[in-house]
């Protein structure tokens, strides 16, 4: 989450000590300033980790470095390779089973790599002469940030916001529990973990929980991945529950204790059954949602509009606040996908506007995703309910497969939530609105593809395609079996 | 009468499956001589039996090796060495390619198209002669004939290579731990069989006339060959076996290989336990009767030449797959060209294989995809100051932690610069290279541009991003 200060675009005087100050020193905001800095301006970096309930502070770099996509693609992987270990065997390879994990470990390797990315940002900067401050402070007037480092100096500098896990304001919900913000900094196992959720962040921690061989338990009060294509959400998740991760639907916490044996004793309410339950973990770790620090930055003494009900900042085409030298980017503004592509993008096409002679808007339709769950889920464009609310069921066409990845033939795995659809228009040219793929790799299999959707790409183009053997990815170029015709979508052999 | 007849060493069930959707006739004729040493396979052809998919599974087991090592940094603990026991792994693999052969003979028995396993070669206009490995006789006539009999691993023509030297053939069966071996040629199949061996354990050394994967874009061929020797394979370039001996019989034995040097008059001898030859493949074309019916062939190669339409210079026999001249020896090349055919010939359809931007991807221990122009054939093409070339190495994130192979992987894309930055050529060298390069294959297909390239966002954190 950034915010920017741009004053007049004349050499700073007197008033102006840069020509661009960022507020948040994530992904959107380095991005943006070190793109500054390349047209020679004087730009500044602020940013300041506010330690989370539990303590846990990080360097410079933002969520996306320290407490978001790269621990969590790390801690993924060590869950993939749990599962690795176990197809080994069957392709030869002799391990006493089971075999077992060691959470310190993985947390410290981790954890460093973690560091010498923080260190290699404070470099980046440094090289190109961005100044950076680790301090944290607020608007007192629409040009003047007052920063405040620890000891409460003041500075001509911006303030850091932040985009926070948000806690659920049940009884012992704060002092109890953690978010994703202390998961992945943990020194010592989390043990028995109930996660509270049914977002990605949920999701992607239960399931490498799960597959790092703790018993793992993710309670939702209604659907999951609200937002993505249901019918997608469901395989991932029929496919944790076939993984070992346990879960609690439409349950909701009604509060936290603490026992004498240090466990979290757990009460919820089953909305279903209409009863109360109650468990005992080791750790809850709450995943219902992020929400913008807006209100320290002082945000509405220099009129910038947020939006009333989430807080975020209200942002036009250009990046642009309602005040008109201050923009925003990445999760804090209102209506833009949370993503560090995006953000980063956004970061890079502002700073060309803003300093260049570019006057490209970030574009941000077809933005493509990947859900890191044990199964992975990557998708592209539109889901299937929101083309059927576009353009009517009528007129869009549901090419489908279930398919099973050679690796996963000889290792004897379940394939059964392995699955891929591309959602089109019908009309002549069958466009292509959306492609959702569940399977190993997902990530790499999409990006591609949504390339190709920016393009234009139509079903006949994909149809024309030759696909690689042997991979999953080929199996897109493949997708002959409509919904509509109710056949059997299970792809036969080779 | 029976309407088509497919002459099959390398069998493609959709194709037998599209035309007896439109109620046609339908008859398979497939038949494996066996190599050298007395190996044979079922019904499926070349991928099925002893490339790709054997290839792909093999090539699984040696990365689960490395996942092994990787998983101790990522936290899991378990004895320190961990071996290899080929025969298990052997066994899975031939137990699922078994599952495959069946699944095609019932697939087959559904469509109602009639499977015979025989030798089939023409002997007169519109008949076939079939003849079974009992050496029983019988005749066939069909209305059309569609030739797909592939090809067959290639010998070197010295003394010992039948007797004691195995192909790919021989390899994804072999009963026995193939031991140290010595991999002759610098293919995509020498490479890629290396490369699992070595990945399962074995002391494996690879002898190369000239260059590596001849045909590919030569950078990353070389990038390729570092990485493999970088992991422990041995490469001996510049020469060629001469004479393969026996030391000792045995499963495996002992073999010793006396090789020259391309360049001079330098003799070198190794021992080794297997001797893998992976020199080329030639087509089956020569022995099924073809000039009684006046199908033209190419002399030297084998190959047999067909219009867009798969059409040969008689018109009512068609061809497809790896015998064909000038198009890529790919199985989903061969599936597209059949089902396209089918469709013209009996569905009103007028599409044609579009064998332009074929994606392809090498699975050596380092994948390599590409689609495309290599760089020396776009430069050969448009000119050095018609293209431009972005690349970039990577770190994928997964292999930070185990501090493994920094700066290997390698992405480039070469664009047409007077067409308006058309992408032409993409390659990437990194884990998944397959999975990665399909999407852009079908980005390519629509034309992208690099601007186009560039405002696609990426997915993060994966490999693939670094293209985009």
């Amino acid at each position: 989450p950034v915010l920017l200060l741009e004053p007049v675009p004349q050499n700073p005087g007197p008033q102006n000590e840069y020509d661009l100050l960022v507020i948040g020193g994530g992904s959107g905001g380095l991005a943006c300033a070190k793109e500054a800095a390349q047209f020679g301006r004087k730009v500044a970096v602020l940013d300041y980790v506010e330690p989370s309930p539990q303590g846990t502070k990080w360097g410079l770099g933002g969520t996306c470095v320290n407490v978001g996509c790269i621990p969590k693609k790390l801690m993924h992987q060590a869950a993939l390779l749990g599962s690795a270990l176990k197809d080994a065997q069957h392709y030869g390879w002799n391990i006493a089973q089971p075999v077992h994990h060691t959470w310190s470990l993985m947390a410290q390797a981790v954890q460093n790599y973690v560091k010498s990315l923080n260190w290699g940002h404070r470099v980046q900067l440094q090289d190109k002469k961005v100044k950076y401050f680790n301090m944290k402070g607020s608007f007192s007037d629409p040009y003047t940030i007052r920063g405040l480092t620890k000891a409460g100096k003041e500075v001509s500098c911006c303030v850091i916001s932040a985009i926070l896990p948000v806690c659920s304001q049940i009884a012992g919900a704060l002092e109890y529990g953690i978010t994703s913000d202390d998961l992945f900094w943990l020194k010592k196992s989390p043990g028995k973990t109930l996660v509270v959720g049914a977002s990605y962040v949920s999701l992607e921690c239960a399931g490498f929980l799960t597959g790092i061989g703790l018993d793992t338990t993710v309670m939702m009060r209604s659907i999951p991945l609200r937002g993505f294509d249901q019918q997608m959400a469901s395989l991932v998740t029929e496919h944790m529950e076939s993984y070992g991760t346990k879960f609690l639907k439409r349950c909701f916490p009604t509060k936290v204790e603490k026992l004498e044996s240090n466990r979290l004793q757990v009460t919820w309410k089953n909305t279903d059954l209409g009863t109360e339950e109650t468990d005992s973990f080791d750790t809850v770790m709450w995943a219902v949602g992020r929400a913008p620090d807006t209100e320290a930055l002082n945000l509405e003494a220099v009129g910038v509009k947020t939006n009333s009900e989430t807080g975020k900042i209200v942002v036009d085409a250009s990046e642009a606040t309602s005040v008109p030298h201050i923009y925003a980017i990445g999760d804090i503004t209102e209506g833009r996908p949370e993503l560090t592509p995006t953000a980063i993008a956004a970061g890079k096409l502002l700073a060309q506007r803003l300093f260049g002679q570019s006057s490209e808007l970030m574009d941000y339709d077809n933005v493509p995703t990947t859900v890191f769950t044990p199964l992975e889920y990557g998708c592209v464009g539109l889901s299937e309910e929101m083309a059927v609310r576009c353009y009517g069921s009528d007129n869009i066409e549901v090419y489908h497969a279930y398919y099973k990845p050679l690796e996963f033939t000889v290792a004897e795995r379940d394939a059964t939530q392995c699955y891929m659809k591309v959602v089109c228009l019908r009309e002549r040219e069958q466009r292509i609105l959306g492609l959702h793929f569940i399977g190993p790799n997902a990530g790499e299999v999409i990006q591609g593809f949504a390339l190709g959707i920016k393009c234009g790409a139509t079903y006949p183009q994909l149809m024309k395609t030759i696909g690689i053997h042997p991979t999953c990815a080929e199996e897109i170029t493949k997708l002959h079996i409509t919904k509509r015709s109710g056949l059997d979508a299970t792809v036969t052999g080779c | 009468m029976t309407v088509w007849l497919f002459l099959c060493k390398s069998f493609i069930i959709t194709k037998l499956k599209e035309a007896a959707k439109y109620e046609k006739k339908v008859m398979v004729l497939d038949f494996v001589t066996p190599t050298p040493l007395g190996n044979s396979w079922g019904l499926g052809g070349t991928c099925v039996n002893v490339g790709c998919i054997p290839k792909k599974l093999m090539h699984q087991a040696a990365l689960l090796g490395q996942a092994l090592e990787d998983s101790r940094k990522f936290g899991w603990q378990f004895t320190e060495e961990v071996k290899h026991n080929w025969m298990t792994m052997t066994e899975s693999v031939q137990n699922y390619i078994g599952s495959l052969n069946w699944g095609y003979r019932v697939a087959l028995r559904e469509k109602k198209v009639t499977y015979e396993n025989a030798y089939g070669e023409f002997v007169g206009p519109h008949t076939v002669k079939a003849t079974n490995k009992r050496g029983v006789e019988k005749l066939y006539t069909a209305e059309r004939f569609l030739i797909a009999t592939g090809e067959r691993p290639r010998y070197l023509g010295i003394p010992g290579d039948k007797e004691y030297c195995i192909s790919s053939d021989d390899l994804f069966s072999l009963p026995y731990c193939p031991g140290k071996t010595l991999v002759v040629g610098a293919s995509y199949v020498a490479l890629e069989c290396a490369g699992f061996l070595a990945g399962l354990g074995l002391d494996v050394t690879v002898m190369v006339r000239s260059i590596l994967l001849r045909g590919f874009d030569q950078d990353i061929a070389n990038k390729i060959g570092e990485y493999m020797e970088g992991h422990g394979i041995n490469f001996i370039r510049e020469f060629v076996p001469i004479k393969v001996e026996q030391i000792e019989e045995g499963t495996p034995g002992r073999l010793k290989v006396i090789a020259k040097s391309t360049k001079g008059n330098q003799i070198i001898e190794g021992e080794y336990n297997t001797v893998l030859l992976a020199i080329g493949r030639d087509s089956c074309t020569r022995k099924i009767g073809l000039d009684k019916v006046g199908v033209q062939i190419n002399e030297k190669t084998g190959k047999i030449p067909v219009n867009d339409e798969e059409q040969t210079n008689v018109p009512y026999i068609y061809a497809v797959g790896d015998i064909l001249q000038d198009k890529l020896e790919l199985t989903p090349v061969a599936i597209q060209a059949g089902r396209l055919l089918v469709q013209r010939l009996y569905a009103g359809a007028t599409s044609k294989c579009d064998y332009v931007n074929v994606p392809t991807t090498v699975f050596t221990p380092l994948e390599y995809g590409a689609c495309g122009y290599s760089e020396e054939t776009a430069v050969e093409k448009f000119g050095e100051e018609n293209i431009e070339v972005y690349h970039s190495h990577f770190w994928p994130l997964e292999w930070t932690v185990p501090s493994r192979d920094n700066n290997k992987c390698y992405a480039k894309i070469i664009c047409n610069i007077q067409d308006n930055e058309r992408v032409i050529g993409f390659h990437v060298l990194g884990p998944n290279a397959g999975e990665v390069t399909q999407g852009f294959a079908a980005a390519i297909k629509c034309g992208m541009t690099k601007e186009q390239l560039d405002s696609t966002i990426g997915i993060h954190p994966v490999c693939a991003e670094v293209c985009v």
